[in-house]
């Protein structure tokens, strides 16, 4: 089964894609192995979050996404 | 309390959205509304607000939860669109009815600065060389921060 993994925002032009469907399970470190280092740093910025199954983790270097899961990196917003 | 949160995906008139509101909370002592458009001007030719369906919605409604208990409000509209839109367009429209106008008009303004920096919306502008991402102000945090 496969994890989704979507970048929101702005990092949908620094990842490889703005969607991915990558083999499960998938951890925090295997996520900053999908993209380049230069989109890696800006995921472990403090300011960006990560949701799994439609919660976003207090912390993200506990994503422990599995099959089906889909795995969403949140940049800061800018709504209103 | 009414409460009335929306996320909107086609264009919106905000006197369509408020005038049924009003109406709803009858006895109220007074309605804020705000209203946040596209900016003309500056070389915009559009703008587009992308989201994250799952969590877009809840989040407004935790906008909502928290505007409800901090004030005494008879009722509360957030809603707010997604899409493509054009300079003039509203994006956002925020209306809160209490008894005595300081809720009201506080309400409002703890609504929009969640919505600016804590709701799942990303916001970005076509000019003539393409488009850009706006990244939240530091302003936007520190607007934030009051209400902590």
């Amino acid at each position: 089964m496969t994890v989704r993994v979507l970048f929101l925002g702005p990092l949908s032009d620094i990842a490889p894609a703005a969607e991915m469907n990558v083999d499960g399970p998938l951890d925090w470190a295997g996520l900053l192995d999908l993209v380049s280092p230069e989109c890696a740093d800006q995921i472990r910025s403090e300011r960006v979050k990560i949701a799994c199954a439609g919660k976003v983790l207090l912390d993200k270097a506990d994503l422990h996404a599995k099959g089906g899961d889909e795995v969403a990196v949140l940049p800061p917003v800018s709504g209103g | 309390m009414m409460r009335d949160v929306r996320l909107l995906t086609e264009p919106f008139v905000a006197d369509q959205l408020v005038g049924p509101f009003s109406a709803a909370n009858p006895g109220l002592g007074g309605i804020c509304t705000f209203i946040g458009e596209v900016r003309g001007g500056g070389g915009v030719k559009a703008l587009e607000l992308t989201h994250y369906e799952p969590l877009t919605l809840t989040g407004m409604h935790e906008i909502a939860d928290g505007a409800q208990s901090r004030f005494d409000l008879l009722g509360l509209l957030i809603a707010h669109r997604v899409g493509k839109f054009r300079p003039g367009e509203p994006i956002v429209c925020v209306s809160a009815a209490a008894h005595h106008r300081r809720a009201a008009i506080d309400a409002v303004d703890y609504c929009m600065d969640h919505l600016k920096s804590a709701a799942w919306f990303w916001k970005r502008e076509l000019r003539s060389d393409g488009w850009h991402w706006i990244e939240p102000r530091s302003d936007d945090y520190a607007n934030l921060e009051r209400w902590r």
